[in-house]
């Protein structure tokens, strides 16, 4: 499989979930692993592009696709522009949801570079929080979306 | 979780074989939302898992004018409610694939999982139902075909007998003058299981009777099942605030629900008959027909 932009062979037992393989296999700890379940979305990379919860994914079952993980988020030693507005907006406290939210904004903000605050809240419905009461997740992507429309207007 | 064997056929003549030789120790794998997690809780420990997802026939989604929808399987909530022409032709198949767990359950979550799981409370159900949609099975004998009315047999069982897979389910095209819905009832916004769902669809003839309505049920009987007797009043009369009104009371009159953690049997009725007003009404609204609500 593909893993941020990087080919892998891996051999893996056929019990070993798509987090597993990540985190055991490839050493990639920024995924982690809350409700192991699909509740919790602590877990969430892109497969194929497309947000899905890899503690109900069988690593076999990503044999020949793309996976994308928090890791494959920042390009050249730069973060992605909703890293770099949780940061700004403290969108975290104990840190541990955030690796899920980065991955779901990421894939909302490429799919609708021009969401609504209603469009956001329905894009990380898949992922808690239990520190931040998600107003400040909320209005970090929605600023990460607008620093991201000034960019493309301005270049 | 029990160690078992991987396969991911590429036809489903392959996927049949290798069901049969597993002698009903086989599950087949979809999306994985309900079978994985079932796994892990050691629900279930099946000793080969057959991965349909490289099966062409289990991931078309195709509309042909005279046939109606083919869907297949095992293709994911997403992909079903972003299809141009469902969202045009089927709305109802939009508000419950929408409706199916986060994004991230949508973007794996199978029509063809939801069924086959047998749940009660599963959303997709009263849609399809509804839609008077049909199941195509393959297995050892070759294919068959049958309403899905017949496929929910009990919680957690349906008609596939061992060895038997869902390839595809078959919508026929929605007639002239046509709508559909579909609402559940859940105590939060989103992401949990439903205490009721109702799905209907509503024909229009002339000056606004009613030439057919399906009413179907989710979370309120062992199996989700439709409304005969609410849809038999519909049938032949103006859909009027009077025989909406009474559409509610026969559907909440046809649900065999229990008490649980989520709701009374009581409640459930309730919101039964509420929800089915709501979707004649939605339905209306669609046709350009200015319903109260
Ligand atoms: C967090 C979360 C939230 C959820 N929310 C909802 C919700 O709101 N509404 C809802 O209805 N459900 C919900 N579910 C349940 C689940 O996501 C759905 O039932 C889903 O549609 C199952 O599809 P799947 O493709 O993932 O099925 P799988 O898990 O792959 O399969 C489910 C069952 O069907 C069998 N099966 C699958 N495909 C076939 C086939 N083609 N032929 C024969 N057997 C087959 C499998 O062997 C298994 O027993 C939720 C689940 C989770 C984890
Ligand atoms: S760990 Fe996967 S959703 Fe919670
Ligand atoms: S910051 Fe602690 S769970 Fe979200």
């Amino acid at each position: 499989m593909t893993v941020n932009g990087e080919r892998y062979e891996l051999l893996v037992d056929s019990r070993q979930t798509l987090l597993d393989a990540l985190r055991e296999g490839l050493s990639l700890y920024g995924t982690k692993e809350g409700c192991g379940n699909g509740n919790c979305g602590s877990c969430t990379v892109l497969l194929d592009d497309k947000p899905v919860d890899s503690c109900l994914v069988f690593a076999l079952e990503a044999d020949g696709h793309k996976v994308t993980t928090v890791e494959g988020l920042a390009k050249d030693g730069r973060l992605h522009p909703v890293q770099q507005s949780f940061m700004e907006h403290g969108s975290l406290q104990c840190g541990f949801c955030t690796p899920g939210f980065l991955v779901s904004a990421k894939a909302l903000l490429d799919r609708n570079p021009n969401p609504t605050e209603h469009e956001v809240r329905l894009a990380i419905a898949g992922n808690l929080c239990r520190c931040t009461g998600y107003d400040k997740i909320v209005r970090a992507v929605m600023d990460a979306a607008a620093q991201g429309r000034g960019q493309r207007t301005a270049g | 979780m029990r160690e078992f064997e991987y396969a991911a056929p590429r036809t489903v003549k392959e996927a049949v074989a290798l069901l049969a030789r597993a002698n009903g120790d086989a599950r087949c794998l979809a999306g994985g939302t309900d079978l994985i997690a079932q796994m892990k809780e050691g629900r279930r420990s099946p000793s080969l898992i057959v991965d349909i997802k490289r099966i062409p026939d289990l991931m078309r989604l195709d509309y042909v004018e005279r046939r109606g929808l083919r869907l297949g399987a095992g293709v994911p909530c997403s992909t079903i409610y972003e299809h141009p022409v469902v969202r045009e032709k089927y709305p109802i198949i939009v508000d419950a694939c929408s409706l199916v767990g986060s994004l991230q359950i949508q973007n794996r979550a199978s029509v063809g999982g939801n069924l086959c799981n047998g749940a009660p409370s599963a959303d997709t159900a009263p849609a399809f139902l509804a839609l008077n949609a049909t199941a195509v099975v393959a297995g050892p004998r070759g294919r068959r075909q049958l309403p899905l009315t017949e496929f929910f047999v009990g919680p957690g069982k349906t008609a596939l007998a061992p060895g038997e897979l869902l390839v595809e389910i078959i919508v026929p095209p929605p007639p002239a003058r046509s709508a559909g819905n579909y609402l559940r009832f859940i105590p939060r916004n989103e992401m949990d299981i439903a205490v009721a769902g109702v799905g209907s669809v509503v024909v229009l003839g002339a000056k606004g009777v009613c030439k057919d309505a399906r009413i179907a049920l989710a979370s309120v009987a062992p199996v989700p099942l439709r409304a005969h007797e609410a849809e038999e009043r519909l049938r032949g009369r103006p859909l009027d605030a009077e025989a909406i009104r009474e559409a509610g009371a026969l559907a909440a009159a046809a649900c065999k629900p229990i008490s649980d953690v989520r709701g009374s049997a009581d409640y459930r009725r309730h919101l039964v008959n509420v929800l089915t007003q709501r979707t004649l009404y939605a339905c209306l609204k669609q046709l350009g027909v200015t319903g109260e609500s």
